[in-house]
């Protein structure tokens, strides 16, 4: 990588307001969040836990990277782990890159993926409540997601028709790796209600399932599963499109963060190739699948894609469309992508505006 | 476009069994009662099935006979109208599904000695893969040496989604015989249905288990690299079938910069994971899950930093293509030669040997 | 090119580090085994700060499963994504020839030899008896 490459990114980055996708905020500790809690989940927290379906109480049976998922330099000086402390995230973050809107996805305490559904929804509607009085109340850049308990679909209406109208929330969100593909008909009454009140829903790849990270069984290394779920957001996307939950329902728009962009466009000629043989098998399709994900979904940018030769980077996101990508920078994680330095390759004034503010605006109806 | 007459190498046909009761004269006594008397039949494979349009060209159906069956069929669709100088038989009956490990074994030695019968023995024009129990390393390895002096067995035969991922240690004695005896490892689509064909469950639809497959597939090359199978056996070649690869520069670029994070981790891979890719991966052509412009698929192969990728292959009798229009658009005729003879006789050693 | 005192030597002990600035730019100095190495404090990839990385040994191997460990305190993480570098070459592990971080010659010079010039000392008084780090920038 050559400093001029480093250079050239830097230089083009003017200071607009730049609407950041994907910003995990976090819990200093779990007792953030009883506040929000009736005194018997308080309880239930404190004794049964946090159940989901993986080996270890503590971690994650794939270490990660670095402790915490994160940049080292994102340890807030007054304690707390990363994404913890709102000045800190204000100033390293938002000001720092002069953030017009960061979108706020939550990773942990996870209330979807619970083993305890009642337990599951209790904390949902826990966090969505801590959300807005510690985090969207406090800084207006920051929009936060409704998190549902979407394993029970009535239960995550409920808690949409609850938030619905609040302002602070820009989008519905989900955990990916859930008990059956999210297209499935089980689900379809979240995207019904998300579409009716003119919410997006945001998929971020996270959760548990107890299903092996891949169609042939376990990965042993983190440095297989952190590609792995990138790669089970393109089944996502499949089954979205495929069940027709995009037909179903064409106002509704879907965001999928944090799996990169450049697959996009070799799934969705894929889906087309095989989709003219097989057709009839699904007859709620009228038309081709990359058609819907081309007008419904958008996708958030990091990891930002590093070939070798810049210019194929460049060559794949016109083929995708430069109107379905939104940048992210996915602060604090160790895999995260400066504003300033991410993007490598060349951008017109009109693909610098999409990519960075103008298709935010657009996916979560900014005004 | 006319097909061009240039003695071409078929990497991936697909001779069907009719049923058990054909397998019957190629297993021993023990086991033919077995069949027998408990009714074992109907081991075709979940991800093909028979009547799917996708499984069959409508022209390449013959009245009540299961597509794939019938040789002078073969002959008359596959072989001939190309030109085809020899195609590889992958023979994708359920050996690899069962759970009962002997009987794999001895299924597949079945499926083997049928396949040298009825298909090898009467058609010069073909090469074969050696269908191998992957659920048992150990006997897989004694199917292979079994087959090792025939060379007209030129590869190995997996399916893509199975139990663990294949790079796992458990499976490094495949890949010792493999790289001794110059027989590349050939992962086929299919599923073993061990897992769900997603990580995030099972699909409604037959058209998203199909097109998910090529994430089996990236598992698998995730599993392979990961694991140190190149840096432990650097001349095992791996040929990837009916996989798609329009999907691979993405998959480089993602796989590339992971690596350069996490290197110390998996430290026995030492150098870019699509140097090696490059270097000892291959894809058959079929499908081409090719972008809407002729110029996109040449800039996409492009991408992949080498000609030496792609595998000529009509994928025989699944429905990739009509008429003989087997070779997309796009590609110019150094390429076109490359795929079609010159990538096909490097990749495979033992068919460069006796090959007219 | 000049050279530049800034640090005194028993600021910065074995195994640890120090950020300054000179001309302008920013650059970590440190302190492996007693010698002392400068980098430039912005990892090739996509800028992040190298003096908040973690110095790790080297993990190689050869054979899958076996791990040779060597060279503790002598690699540098960047502490974004955590590339590889060799503190005392700037390279990289993963490519070495195209990816690298920028090194400077580091000396340590003695107070009387500093004090004869041409050392440009702005921010650290020099006295004889001290040992200062020299960066050359």
């Amino acid at each position: 990588m050559s400093q001029s490459l480093l250079d050239r990114a830097e230089a083009q980055q003017a200071r607009l307001g730049l609407i950041d996708c994907d910003v995990h905020h976090a819990l200093r500790s779990p007792k953030d969040i009883h506040p929000y809690l009736a005194q018997k989940w308080r309880d239930h927290l404190a004794t049964y836990g946090s159940r989901r379906p993986a080996a270890f109480i503590g971690s994650s049976p794939y270490f990660k990277s670095a402790p915490a998922l994160s940049r080292k330099d994102t340890w807030p000086p007054d304690g707390g782990p990363p994404g913890s402390d709102l000045k800190f995230l204000q100033e390293q973050l938002l000001d720092r890159y002069g953030i017009e809107t960061g979108m706020l996805h939550l990773l942990s305490i996870s209330g979807m993926d619970q083993r305890n559904q009642e337990f599951g929804a209790a904390l949902c509607r826990a966090i969505n409540e801590w959300q807005y009085a510690e985090w969207t109340q406090h800084d207006r850049r920051l929009k936060a997601a409704i998190v549902v308990p979407g394993e029970d679909a009535p239960a995550a209406v409920r808690e949409i028709e609850h938030w619905a109208g609040n302002k602070d929330f820009a989008q519905v969100s989900m955990v990916t790796h859930t008990i059956e593909p999210l297209g499935r008909r089980r689900y379809w009454p979240i995207y019904e209600a998300a579409a009716a009140h003119n919410l997006p829903v945001g998929l971020h790849t996270s959760g548990y399932n107890g299903h092996a990270v891949s169609a042939t069984g376990w990965s042993s290394y983190y440095a297989e599963e952190h590609h792995e779920v990138a790669i089970s957001q393109q089944a996502l996307v499949t089954s979205l499109v495929c069940e027709g939950v995009l037909a179903r329902n064409p106002m509704l728009r879907v965001v999928l963060v944090e799996a990169g962009v450049a697959w996009v466009a070799p799934l969705c000629w894929r889906l087309d190739q095989h989709w003219k043989r097989m057709r009839d098998e699904v007859p709620h399709l009228d038309r081709p699948p990359s058609s819907y994900i081309k007008t419904q979904m958008w996708f958030t940018t990091q990891p930002m894609d590093e070939p070798e030769k810049p210019e194929h980077l460049s060559k794949m996101l016109d083929w995708i469309g430069w109107d379905r990508l939104l940048f992210a920078t996915d602060y604090p994680h160790w895999d995260f992508d400066d504003p300033e330095t991410a993007i490598k390759i060349p951008l017109t004034e009109q693909q610098r505006r999409m990519l960075f503010r103008d298709n935010a605006r657009a996916a979560y109806n900014l005004d | 476009m006319s097909f061009p007459r240039t003695g071409a190498i078929d990497c991936d046909i697909h001779p069907a069994v009719p049923g058990m009761r054909t397998l019957l004269p190629f297993l021993d006594d023990h086991w033919r009662e077995q069949v027998t008397l408990r009714g074992i039949d109907g081991l075709d494979s979940s991800s093909f099935p028979l009547n799917a349009p996708a499984n069959c060209r409508p022209d390449w159906r013959a009245n009540g006979a299961k597509p794939g069956s019938s040789l002078d069929l073969l002959r008359a669709h596959a072989l001939d109208p190309f030109g085809t100088r020899a195609a590889i038989c992958n023979c994708l009956y359920g050996a690899a599904g069962t759970f009962n490990v002997d009987f794999a074994a001895a299924l597949s030695r079945a499926i083997n000695d049928w396949l040298v019968t009825e298909w090898l023995g009467r058609e010069p024009r073909l090469r074969a893969s050696i269908v191998v129990p992957i659920q048992d390393p150990e006997l897989a390895v004694a199917e292979i040496e079994r087959r090792v002096s025939d060379k007209r067995f030129v590869q190995i035969l997996v399916p893509a989604a199975i139990e663990a991922p294949l790079g796992r240690r458990m499976y490094w004695p495949i890949y010792a015989a493999a790289e001794k005896h110059a027989l590349p490892l050939c992962i086929h689509a299919g599923s073993t249905f061990r897992h769900a064909t997603t990580s995030n469950g099972w699909p409604s639809y037959y058209l998203e288990d199909y097109v998910v497959m090529s994430h089996a597939f990236q598992a698998q090359l995730l599993s392979l690299i990961a694991e140190g199978v190149f840096t432990k056996f650097p001349n095992l070649t791996v040929v990837l079938a009916e996989a798609g690869f329009t999907w691979l520069p993405q998959f480089m670029w993602r796989q590339v910069k992971t690596w350069r994070a996490m290197r110390a981790e998996i430290p026995w891979v030492d150098r870019a994971p699509a140097e090696i890719i490059r270097e000892n991966v291959r894809f058959t052509l079929q499908p081409t899950d090719a972008p809407p412009e002729p110029d996109q698929l040449a800039q996409t192969i492009d991408m992949i930093g080498t000609d030496r990728t792609l595998l000529f292959s009509t994928d025989y009798p699944h429905w990739q293509f009509d008429g003989d229009d087997a070779l997309p658009a796009g590609l110019d005729a150094s390429l076109l030669r490359k795929l079609l003879v010159d990538n096909p006789l490097d990749t495979y050693p033992r068919l460069k040997e006796t090959v007219a | 090119m000049s050279k530049h005192v800034v640090a005194l030597a028993r600021e910065i002990p074995p195994g640890n580090r120090k950020l300054v600035t000179v001309r302008g730019r920013p650059i970590a100095i440190f302190n492996i085994k007693g010698e002392f190495y400068g980098l430039l404090n912005r990892c090739p990839h996509q800028g992040g700060p190298m003096c908040e990385g973690v110095l790790t040994g080297l993990i190689q191997s050869e054979d899958p499963g076996t791990y040779q460990y060597s060279r503790a305190g002598e690699i540098l993480r960047c502490p974004w994504h955590g590339w590889e570098f060799d503190v005392k070459t700037g390279q990289s592990w993963c490519d070495p020839e195209k990816i690298t971080v920028r090194n400077y010659p580091i000396e340590v010079a003695p107070g009387q030899r500093v004090v004869q010039g041409p050392y440009v000392a702005e921010k650290i008084p020099v006295t004889l008896e001290e040992q200062y780090v020299v960066v050359e920038v």
